[in-house]
């Protein structure tokens, strides 16, 4: 039997709404909400939030292969750290998580790590090359529930709609729980060679740009396919305020699509590309303040269900050149909710929603994360102070990379505790293994 | 110092006082190469490091030939067959090379902001000797220099820089620096071989290089890469010629304005073979001149800061 936490003093936020009451966690699960608990460990929470442990749709754990940016222990870690219990893994590691070996692979170090739920999604095609199709039942078997061939899209219509209806035949492999395509919306004969947002910085500093349209006309073709096939269709890091409309009147037409954007696509826009520093360089790439505007009244009024991380480590060498030749992507696990709570402006109950129930069901994780807290659920939370102010340093994170654009900056919103399967992973914001 | 930097990365760094000053010191050094024994002893005891990651015949011999004209020593590193090609990355080279005790170095390459990230880690001064699409600022200066040269003030000249300026990073230098010194600047290209966005650009715009040349104190010609007709920007070179290029007959009607062109030249295709050999014509002048004013430069930022040049004190 396991140490019992009790949690006083803090408001709870799940999808059933808002009240104050502590919580008692023993053997993995809620055992009591109520008032005047204690526990083994009794963690008095004045000012905060419980809520349900946040899921990221997207991120970049880089294992297998690319050890030497991230591993799977330290992006869990790192996970753990920034208040989430759950994390999808991206599949483009090396080799690809295409086959049944490199998923077990993944679930094994994941298990081994033990800070956070890792859900390893897989390529959608072969090595993620956008011609034969990865083995998805065999996959999905296995519990795979999100297919992705992130880092690229699937370029080829004839591919994506076979993708899309094989996908919508596997539900009786997966006990009825829904199978996601999860796109990354580019068109690459459009966006060859783009480093950056084409606009006026891209012209100005000479850096060959891609344009929003790269991204816009193959949401638009998803869209149109999601309607030719009835499968459903998740767009990533939505960066664009087409791609919001887009996804906006889809959802109205009522199609099946949900989408999410990063905290970097909110937060930060091109002209950070002046400093022609890499660590602004990212796919899909900061774009222009009206697209970070669409992006918030996306958030603000549900046309976007999930803040995802995209989070991208890279080794400091990797990213110490010019802006052409260093690779894309940025850190985000350990500061997401934090630019979500200071930058948006939402209520935090919204900002919970964003991070945590809305992922879960999309990710078809929903039995374990981002359930209400009540007596009997799995105990995956986090304990957040939205009004702590704390400074960014890469040199501090958990990631094996320092690769933030986010050095040096104070934000507010501090994850003090994370309880994952009612263990206390993160207490007072240090992880415990 | 230039405008108060320790590099010379981007004419966007330098205002019109800066480069009256750098004009006047470059007649200075125009001077000295006009000597029986062009040399000066100003850099005695600097070494300057050259890093050229692209091909360059005429930036490079003129950089190097105007650090040999101050009595610098010099370095260089030959990218093609040094460790480069053994996977080190810029930064390692650019650590290596400081190791060994440098000056100056002159950064030469394909990526935009390139010289930028150099100068993030050294102590030396960086000089910019044109990154990616995005700047050549000695290339801007040579240029002023040539046009004010026939021209004197140039507030209230018409400047034409033509062509492919999209993937110009002489172009994006130059836009700015005769805007700077009051020029009246218009870019003539096809949309396809613009930059996208040139909003807040101190220039005009036409498609239509019929509409401007009558009126023009420089036509500014660029040189347009042979590739360009393969990967759908322009049908063909010759009907790039045919739209853009300035043929005789356009020649005739530019009168005696200037004819410029930072070279290398594609004859027949920016530039009719015969035009370019014409009297107003400044091509040549415009390489002579690249000398002086990198001398300048150089002198500028790695010098002593106060210094004399032909009996005469220069302030830095």
């Amino acid at each position: 039997m396991t140490q019992s936490i009790a949690i006083i003093g803090a408001q709870l936020v799940d999808e059933t709404g808002t009240r104050e009451a502590d919580v008692l966690i023993a053997d993995g699960r809620i055992v009591d909400v109520g008032s005047g608990l204690t526990g083994d460990v009794t963690l008095v929470a004045d000012g905060c939030v419980v809520a349900p442990g946040f899921v990221d749709l997207h991120a970049h754990l880089r294992e297998p292969g690319h050890e030497e940016a991230e591993t799977i222990e330290t992006g869990a870690r790192g996970a753990a750290l920034g208040g989430y219990t759950a994390v999808i893994a991206m599949p483009n590691t090396s080799p690809t998580i295409d086959s049944a070996a490199v998923v077990r692979q993944v679930l094994e170090l994941a298990a081994a790590a033990n800070l956070c739920d890792v859900y390893p999604s897989a390529a959608i095609t072969v090595g993620r090359a956008g011609e034969q199709l990865a083995p998805m039942a065999e996959l999905v078997r296995l519990g795979v529930r999100i297919f992705t061939d992130d880092g690229a899209g699937v370029q080829d219509e004839r591919v994506m709609r076979s993708a899309l209806e094989y996908v919508g035949s596997l539900t009786h492999l997966s006990n009825g729980a829904p199978i996601v395509l999860a796109q990354h919306c580019e068109i690459e004969s459009l966006s060859r060679g783009g480093l950056m947002h084409e606009g006026d910085w891209s012209s100005r500093l000479g850096i060959p740009g891609q344009p929003a349209e790269a991204e816009e006309l193959m949401i638009m073709r998803d869209i149109a396919l999601t309607r030719l096939t009835g499968s459903r269709v998740h767009f990533q890091h939505v960066s664009t305020a087409g791609g919001v409309a887009m996804v906006r009147a889809a959802k109205e037409a009522g199609l099946p699509v949900t989408a999410e954007v990063t905290t970097h696509h909110f937060t930060l826009d091109h002209s950070a590309c002046a400093s022609f520093d890499p660590v602004f360089k990212v796919h899909p790439p900061l774009r222009t303040g009206a697209d970070i505007m669409a992006i918030k009244d996306g958030l603000a009024d549900g046309t976007i269900d999930a803040i995802a991380t995209d989070h991208a480590p890279h080794a400091a060498h990797a990213k110490d050149g010019t802006f052409a030749d260093a690779p894309p992507g940025m850190l985000g696990l350990e500061t997401a909710f934090a630019l979500a709570n200071t930058e948006l402006g939402l209520p935090i109950e919204e900002i919970v929603a964003l991070m945590s129930w809305r992922p879960a069901r999309i990710a078809g994780i929903d039995d374990h994360h981002g359930r209400p807290i009540v007596v009997g659920e799995v105990a995956n939370l986090v304990v957040v102070d939205p009004e702590g102010i704390w400074t960014v340093r890469g040199s501090a994170m958990a990631s094996r990379s320092t690769n933030t654009p986010y050095e040096g900056r104070e934000l507010r919103g501090v994850v003090r505790h994370t309880i994952y399967n009612g263990d206390l992973v993160v207490q007072e914001g240090s992880a415990t293994r | 110092m230039i405008g108060g930097e320790r590099h010379l990365l981007s004419m966007a760094d330098l205002d019109r006082d800066d480069i009256e000053q750098l004009m006047t010191l470059t007649d200075s050094f125009a001077e000295v190469g006009e000597r029986s024994i062009p040399k000066v002893p100003a850099l005695r005891g600097k070494t300057i490091a050259w890093l050229f990651y692209e091909d360059s015949t005429r930036t490079r011999l003129s950089f190097e030939t105007a650090a040999k004209r101050l009595s610098a020593d010099t370095m260089n590193f030959n990218v093609s067959s040094s460790s480069v090609n053994k996977g080190e990355s810029l930064r390692d080279t650019v650590e290596t090379i400081t190791a060994m005790g440098v000056d100056g170095i002159v950064v030469r390459h394909r990526a935009a902001g390139a010289p930028h990230r150099v100068a993030e880690w050294v102590d030396a001064s960086v000089i910019n000797a044109g990154d990616g699409w995005h700047q050549h600022p000695t290339q801007s200066l040579l240029d002023l220099y040539t046009a004010r040269e026939h021209l004197g003030d140039l507030d209230g000249k018409h400047i034409a820089i033509v062509g492919d300026i999209k993937h110009s990073r002489v172009a994006r230098s130059n836009a700015l620096a005769f805007a700077t010194m009051g020029a009246e600047v218009t870019l003539v290209a096809p949309k396809t071989l613009l930059p996208t966005h040139l909003e807040g650009w101190p220039v005009t715009v036409t498609h239509n290089l019929d509409e401007v040349v009558d009126d023009l104190d420089i036509c500014y010609l660029l040189r347009m890469q042979l590739e360009r007709q393969t990967d759908a920007v322009v049908p063909s070179l010759r009907e790039f010629h045919t739209e853009f290029g300035l043929d005789v007959r356009r020649a005739d009607r530019l009168g005696d304005a200037l004819i410029m062109h930072p070279g290398p030249m594609n004859r027949g295709v920016e530039i009719a073979g015969e035009v370019a050999d014409r009297p107003n014509a400044v091509i040549t002048e415009q390489v002579a001149n690249g000398v002086s004013v990198r001398m300048a430069v150089l002198f500028l930022l790695l010098g002593s800061g106060l210094d004399i040049v032909d009996g005469k004190r220069v302030a830095a």
